[in-house]
């Protein structure tokens, strides 16, 4: 039974909602392979998956795992070569703890999409610092 | 008086009216008889009066004040323009004419003759004033007099004591007033009250009876628990006064039909005392948060926690999407508990939104939630200011993280430059959450401990986690002991900014500068020191080790970071970062080892200044001394500043020194 609703979608200007929407879901595929393949360190802090590069487009998709199984998929114009990795990491990283943030509201059930505001602001202004 | 903005016309006509109702001259409170025949006056039906009362405030006082005095004639005015009565009404109301009172009273005010001592002068006087205001209002427009600043002085002085009045006059008057109710001939007022209530307190989802905005506020916010108490504060103020007023059938209605609306009235005067600045909390509102607060959860300086504070605020019956916003800006330290002052500010914004307010996209200051046990309002003032500058240290520190591996050059005066912005606003961060990830990363990372990614955004965290699996070969050993001291110093955070024992960072300094190239004997010593040691200690002494490191064996590379990591690994918190910067920017030059390696010690720094806040907030002393420690870290970094520019000269001169060579060589090369 696969669960993989999104619980937060965000598009940089380009808006395609749909396409991204179904890369992201292509990519968990590829995400739940590894957590699957690390069997030992179960909870790895992040990991980093690049180089899902379609044909016509080049995207880079990244993936993070956090420890309640969430994931967090982050898709990226290879054009935009300045993106390095620790930029990727600290992305997830401030990903994570809005995450976090919002799982302490006690309004917000597990499983709800992401309503909250702080979280659309921040994940706005780090999707502006990098495109 | 908060939020009412009157005209001078108006201003002047209302201390008219306001004087005349003060008979017993106190300039302060007027009695309730006098207002009520002047509301009647106004030639409003009843229920508009009652209304007009609730909205004032003056129904959970008791009596009015200036400012519900006011309040309610502009109300008067309102209604008489045919507007809706609405709290906002009062300062939207744009050109509102002057209240009307028709002076046709007299017969109800010769019913409370026996009570007024000067009734008949009044009487003259009453109908003396009414009819002239009007003319006079508009006559004496622009004369701006101190009645402005007065009443409002003598309003804001009068509202505080309020709830201290209003309370005391309960208790002993509650049973004479409910019964002297049942005596009058409007018999059916005596249940009036009681049903006007049930419905008013009713739990959240029942219908709500009354008309008045304030009641459809008030009506589904007032949570069961409290209820009792609130009725019996709200009922008998007015009650009280009523006896010292000769009871008129058409008063009693009232004032009854205001006792059983006291909870709307009290809040609705909220509302309307949160217009000045639309998110304080007066004192009475604050009163009545804190005393739901202590229903939830009777320690004062506890937290309720998520779930009980969730039940609570729905009952409130607002979308749960704005009540997860209001969280949101309540939980300001995120901890999935709140505060008692977070608990007000989320309460003030439940309320406020009730009202038709709009939340806020942030936490007004004014219902920032101060640290916890500075109670005295000396220090409010600092609070938000402190608060306020959380923002700097605590983004400071990941603006850096990103910066730092693509600038290893020009990472000392990058490095430089916003440490000292940093370090300026060594204040308060969120402490708690940076315990929870830092809670979270123990859990991830004590099992892989391999890779760290730089979270410069966790000072406190990070430093304790990235360093033994960052520790090069030959600190292998040293992580071990590192992690023990590691963990020790994670569990115990708050221990650490609360000894700050800056006597040790001289001790650091010696060491130093005399143990440079031992090992595990200075480790030993060193592990107990360090956790009593403010962390600011340990970059400069870290740093120091290292400097002197690097200018005795600079052409060894392997050595640096041997003996930065070895010099360093006492000291726990500055080498993590530093090792998290080894491994992963795959330089290891010995140049960019101790470049890094002060990077992180910098951002040691940075983190001992948010592991500060809690202890900080805590004792003055302890601020005083934070600022002198503060002010040592400031000379240090300075030192360290003069110290990396000499170094970066040195290396400057050996790579011309290099480069010379290089040159020399060349030739040779080509034959």
């Amino acid at each position: 039974m696969a669960k993989n609703y999104p619980l937060y979608i965000r598009s940089t200007p380009t808006e395609n909602e749909l396409k991204f929407h179904y890369m992201v879901h292509t990519s968990l595929d590829v995400v739940d392979e590894k957590i699957s393949a690390m069997g030992k360190a179960l909870v790895d802090q992040r990991e980093l998956y690049l180089g899902l590069l379609y044909p016509t487009e080049d995207y880079k998709v990244y993936g993070y795992v956090t420890n309640s199984k969430v994931k967090f998929v982050m898709v990226v114009d290879s054009s935009n070569t300045a993106l390095r990795d620790n930029e990727i990491r600290s992305m997830f990283r401030k990903l994570h703890n809005s995450y976090t943030d919002v799982m302490c509201n006690p309004f917000y059930n597990p499983g709800d999409r992401i309503q909250s505001r702080a979280f659309d602001n921040m994940v706005t202004s780090m999707m502006i610092q990098v495109c | 008086m908060e939020g009412l903005t009157l005209s001078d016309a108006e201003q002047k006509y209302y201390s008219d009216l306001f004087s005349y109702c003060d008979i017993e001259s106190t300039k302060k409170v007027v009695v309730n008889g006098r207002v009520l025949e002047l509301f009647r006056a106004a030639q409003l039906p009843n229920d508009v009066v009652l209304q007009i009362m609730e909205l004032c405030g003056a129904t959970r006082l008791g009596y009015f004040g200036r400012s519900q005095f006011y309040i309610a004639l502009k109300l008067v005015a309102v209604a008489q323009s045919g507007f809706p009565l609405r709290v906002e009404s009062i300062n939207t109301v744009k050109d509102l004419p002057l209240p009307r009172f028709v002076a046709s009273k007299n017969e109800q005010e010769s019913r409370h003759a026996a009570s007024y001592s000067s009734d008949s002068e009044n009487q003259g006087s009453y109908s003396g004033v009414i009819p002239p205001p009007p003319g006079r209002g508009q006559v004496k427009k622009g004369s701006v007099t101190h009645d402005t600043v007065q009443p409002r002085t003598s309003a804001d002085a009068q509202e505080p004591a309020s709830p201290v009045v209003s309370p005391q006059q309960s208790p002993p008057t509650s049973p004479h007033t409910w019964r002297k109710h049942s005596r009058h001939p409007s018999g059916g007022n005596s249940e009036r009250p009681l049903a006007g209530s049930g419905p008013f307190w009713s739990p959240f989802g029942e219908a709500q009876s009354g008309s008045s905005a304030g009641d459809a506020v008030w009506s589904g916010h007032s949570p069961p628990p409290p209820q009792e108490n609130w009725v019996s504060f709200a009922d008998t103020p007015p009650t009280s006064t009523l006896l010292t007023m000769h009871p008129a059938s058409v008063q009693d209605q009232t004032t009854v039909r205001t006792v059983a609306s006291a909870t709307t009235a009290i809040e609705i005067r909220r509302q309307s005392s949160s217009y000045d600045d639309p998110w304080k909390i007066t004192d009475e509102q604050r009163q009545y948060y804190v005393n739901q607060f202590k229903t939830i959860q009777p320690d004062l300086n506890g937290f309720i926690p998520g779930s009980a504070a969730k039940e609570f605020f729905t009952k409130s019956k607002l979308p749960i999407l704005e009540l997860s916003h209001i969280w949101e800006l309540s939980d300001f330290d995120k901890d999935g508990a709140l505060t008692l002052d977070e608990f007000c500010a989320a309460f003030h914004l439940v309320v406020a939104r009730k009202n038709g307010y709009d939340l806020p996209e942030k936490l007004p200051e004014s219902l920032m939630p101060k640290l916890i046990d500075l109670e005295d309002s000396a220090d409010v003032g600092d609070q938000p200011g402190e608060v306020g500058y959380s923002g700097s240290p605590a983004e400071a520190p990941p603006s850096k993280s990103p910066s730092m591996p693509s600038l290893n050059q020009t990472w000392p005066e990058l490095n430089q430059s916003s440490e000292d912005t940093a370090i300026v606003h060594p204040v308060p961060i969120r402490m708690t959450p940076s315990k929870i990830h830092m809670q979270e990363m123990e859990l991830k990372r004590t099992g892989s401990g391999q890779q760290q990614a730089g979270v410069v955004a966790h000072p406190p965290a990070v430093p304790p986690r990235p360093q033994p699996s960052q520790a090069p070969g030959p600190a292998v050993h040293r992580p071990v002991d590192a992690d023990g001291l590691m963990t020790h110093t994670s569990t115990s955070p708050q221990q650490i900014p609360e000894q700050p024992n800056f006597a040790d960072f001289s001790q650091f300094e010696v060491f130093a500068a005399s143990n440079v190239n031992e090992e595990q004997d200075d480790e030993a010593e060193k592990h107990p020191e360090v956790l009593t040691v403010e962390k600011a200690s340990d970059p400069a002494s870290s740093l120091r080790v290292a400097k002197t490191d690097s200018k005795t064996e600079e052409k060894t590379a392997a050595s640096a970071p041997a003996n930065v990591s070895k010099g360093t690994t006492p000291l726990a918190p500055p080498p993590k970062p530093v090792r998290r910067r080894l491994k992963s920017e795959d330089e290891l030059r010995p140049e960019v080892d101790e470049h890094t390696q002060k990077t992180g010690v910098l951002a040691a720094v940075l983190a001992s200044q948010p592991s500060i806040p809690r202890s900080i907030g805590k004792d003055k002393k302890a601020i005083q001394a934070s600022i002198r420690r503060n002010k040592e870290t400031n000379t240090v970094l300075a030192r360290l500043n003069s110290e990396l520019q000499q170094q970066l000269k040195d290396v400057l001169e050996e790579r011309i020194s290099l480069e010379v060579q290089l040159e020399q060589l060349r030739p040779f090369s080509h034959l």
